[in-house]
């Protein structure tokens, strides 16, 4: 009786942990003619049942990018696995434009192999196959979502990467409890890597996305660590009087840019990993934080309200010359570059309103990809698509995303309390 | 001859007595003298004592006086101190004390200046703008406290500084009624 006790606690205690972290993304506006794409469930060659459904994953993906709308399974007028079994007019009487078929076989790896056949010309477009492990059967169905999303659209996907997310339960009797949570992309697999009622902040990723950086207050001062996620050891990097913040790792992995206010007040300094070298880059007695590096590690962007008002300036690595970038309206901040180098994802100020939006570094264009007030932490996905960012709902900070070219748009509810500061993985696959 | 004998013995008996007498009255005159000065000593150790308790006593209810001064002072300083309250409160994007902010510190710089307490100064903004610019600003302005304090007179080791930007806010509500709350320095 006792034992039964105790584990109907533990499940209770864990299916609340879940309740708490999980997230679902919903998409709120997609495009005007989404692409209707049917997926046939995936054949299984293993023992016992399928770990996951493939197909179910897939399709998920691809509606999920506001560009495709999936046929229902209801709606299938035979289910091939087998290209031999395809009949495009059963394909074509539900106006079904493309149809995905595949094959998950389970030996010391999974292995999916899919094709993608163009229903209106009758024809098989691309195969594919995609080998993983078994534990991280999810990730393979990701993958092949990513492989399909690329050949349909011309753009790398994005479903085959992680979250980071603080998400705060908030306690008016006392201190709120925070927790840092790494999720698939889909929302799905939450894992809590710290939890505390001291506040946890800044959350960024390494570029190979094996290690995470943070700010956590539980010393009762703001200090820097980084943990790996495999085996969750952690280190503490940075510990001094004032502010520790804005960790962000260099595309080569070897330094951090920081923000430390030791000497006086907040600057940008760079830590060497390996040797703990501190080097300070800005000397200015104006606030000086959030620094984000350009893909080619050569310059770093932050935001500084050396002007009078916070505004987007860029620090060139070489020259240590300093200029600034953005110039429009009277509060940009908190800026994220896209891998090309070109987008930047940033908090901009209109109206007394605070919105997402994203700065062309080449034409030199904002445009306010948002329409809520009280929207910040943008964080752009690695192949350059979608912004995710938090917004206030009520009293709750919640999740959205918005398509980079503004189309699309996404909303991440969570169960309970406030979700915040989402920070989107590197490409965790290269194929 | 005789009445010259008699006369001559009566006049050596009176001698023989006034020496006598002469004698004795020499010994007593001298027995009151000491007897007079043991009662000056006596009485002037006396009146030593009663002067030394007096000013006991004076020193005593001027040190109790003291005491109740600095006791009232102190009374008086923390009620100012509870008056003031222990959260300063700013504007919207800015870290200037006001008026009212520096009513309020200087009752906690009084009271700082008659103890060597050290204090913590937790700056806080409100949710607009970003977190991580909002933990600079938090910090800017516990640093505004600390340097008013510092131009005051408090030695900079007995304060120390953090900020927790917009993490901690009093009121949860988006809105100024709850934005001008959120905006503040605690000093604990």
């Amino acid at each position: 009786m006792q034992t039964i006790r105790f584990w109907l606690l533990v499940a209770i205690m864990l299916g609340c942990n879940v309740a708490h972290a999980q997230l679902e993304i919903l998409v709120t506006r997609g495009i005007d003619n989404p692409t209707a794409i049917a997926v046939a469930p995936f054949a299984w060659d293993g023992l016992g049942g399928a770990p996951e459904d493939f197909a179910q994953i897939i399709d998920s993906d691809l509606a999920r990018s506001g560009q495709f709308s999936p046929v229902s399974r209801r709606d299938m007028l035979s289910l091939p696995t087998e290209k031999s079994e395809i009949y495009y007019r059963d394909w074509r009487a539900i106006s079904a434009r493309y149809l995905v078929i595949g094959r998950v076989s389970q030996g010391v790896q999974l292995r999916v192999d899919y094709a993608l056949h163009d229903v209106e010309r009758g024809t098989e477009l691309f195969t594919g196959s995609i080998v993983g492990p078994v534990s991280e059967a999810r990730m393979v169905a990701h993958r092949v979502a990513d492989a399909l999303y690329e050949k349909l659209t011309g753009i790398p996907g994005a479903f085959a990467t992680r979250l980071l997310y603080v998400s705060v339960t908030r306690n008016p009797e006392g201190k709120d409890f925070y927790r840092l949570t790494v999720a698939d992309s889909d929302g799905r697999r939450p894992i809590v890597l710290l939890e505390g009622r001291d506040p946890i902040l800044a959350p960024s990723w390494s570029p190979d996305g094996k290690q995470v950086a943070y700010v956590s207050f539980e010393s009762s001062r703001p200090a820097i660590f980084r943990q790996v996620l495999a085996t969750g050891e952690r280190e503490q990097l940075t510990n001094f009087m004032g502010l520790n913040n804005s960790p962000v790792w260099s595309p080569d992995g070897t330094q951090m840019a920081l923000v430390l206010s030791k000497d006086g007040n907040p600057d940008i300094y760079l830590l060497d990993l390996a040797s703990k070298q501190l080097t300070r880059l800005t000397r200015h007695y104006a606030i000086d934080t959030e620094p984000t590096w350009m893909p080619d590690g050569k310059s770093l962007l932050f935001t500084s309200d050396r002007g009078g008002r916070p505004q987007i300036y860029r620090y060139d690595l070489m020259s240590g010359k300093q200029e600034r970038v953005t110039f429009e309206g009277r509060y940009n901040a908190r800026a994220r570059v896209a891998q090309d180098g070109r987008n930047v994802a940033l908090v901009h100020q209109r109206g007394g309103k605070f919105h997402i939006a994203v700065y062309d570094l080449i034409s030199e264009r904002l445009t306010i990809l948002t329409e809520t007030s009280l929207d910040e932490s943008p964080s752009i996905a690695p192949n350059g698509s979608v912004v995710i960012y938090s917004t206030k709902q009520g009293d709750k900070s919640v999740l959205s995303a918005v398509a980079v070219d503004g189309g699309v748009r996404f909303s991440l509810p969570a169960r309970s309390g406030s979700v915040q500061e989402p920070a989107w993985s590197p490409l965790l696959f290269s194929e | 001859m005789t009445m010259k004998n008699t006369l001559g013995k009566i006049t050596a008996v009176v001698l023989m007595a006034a020496l006598i007498s002469a004698c004795s009255s020499n010994d007593a005159k001298e027995q009151a003298a000491a007897q007079e000065a043991e009662r000056v000593a006596a009485e002037q150790a006396a009146a030593e004592a009663q002067k030394k308790a007096a000013m006991q006593a004076a020193e005593d209810r001027a040190r109790a006086a003291e005491m109740k001064a600095k006791r009232d002072e102190e009374k008086r300083m923390m009620a100012a101190v509870e008056a003031a309250g222990s959260i300063f409160y700013f504007d919207y994007d800015s870290s200037a004390l006001g008026d009212d902010a520096r009513a309020a510190i200087d009752a906690h710089v009084a009271m700082m200046m008659s103890n060597n307490d050290s204090v913590r100064l937790e700056g806080h903004t409100d949710e607009r703008g970003t977190r991580e610019y909002n933990l600079a600003l938090g910090e800017r302005r516990a640093n505004a406290v600390r340097d008013y304090m510092v131009a005051s007179g408090v030695p900079a080791y007995r304060i120390e500084t953090i900020s927790y930007g917009e993490e901690n806010p009093v009121a949860y509500g988006s809105g100024e009624s709850s934005y001008k709350q959120n905006r503040r320095v605690e000093i604990k």
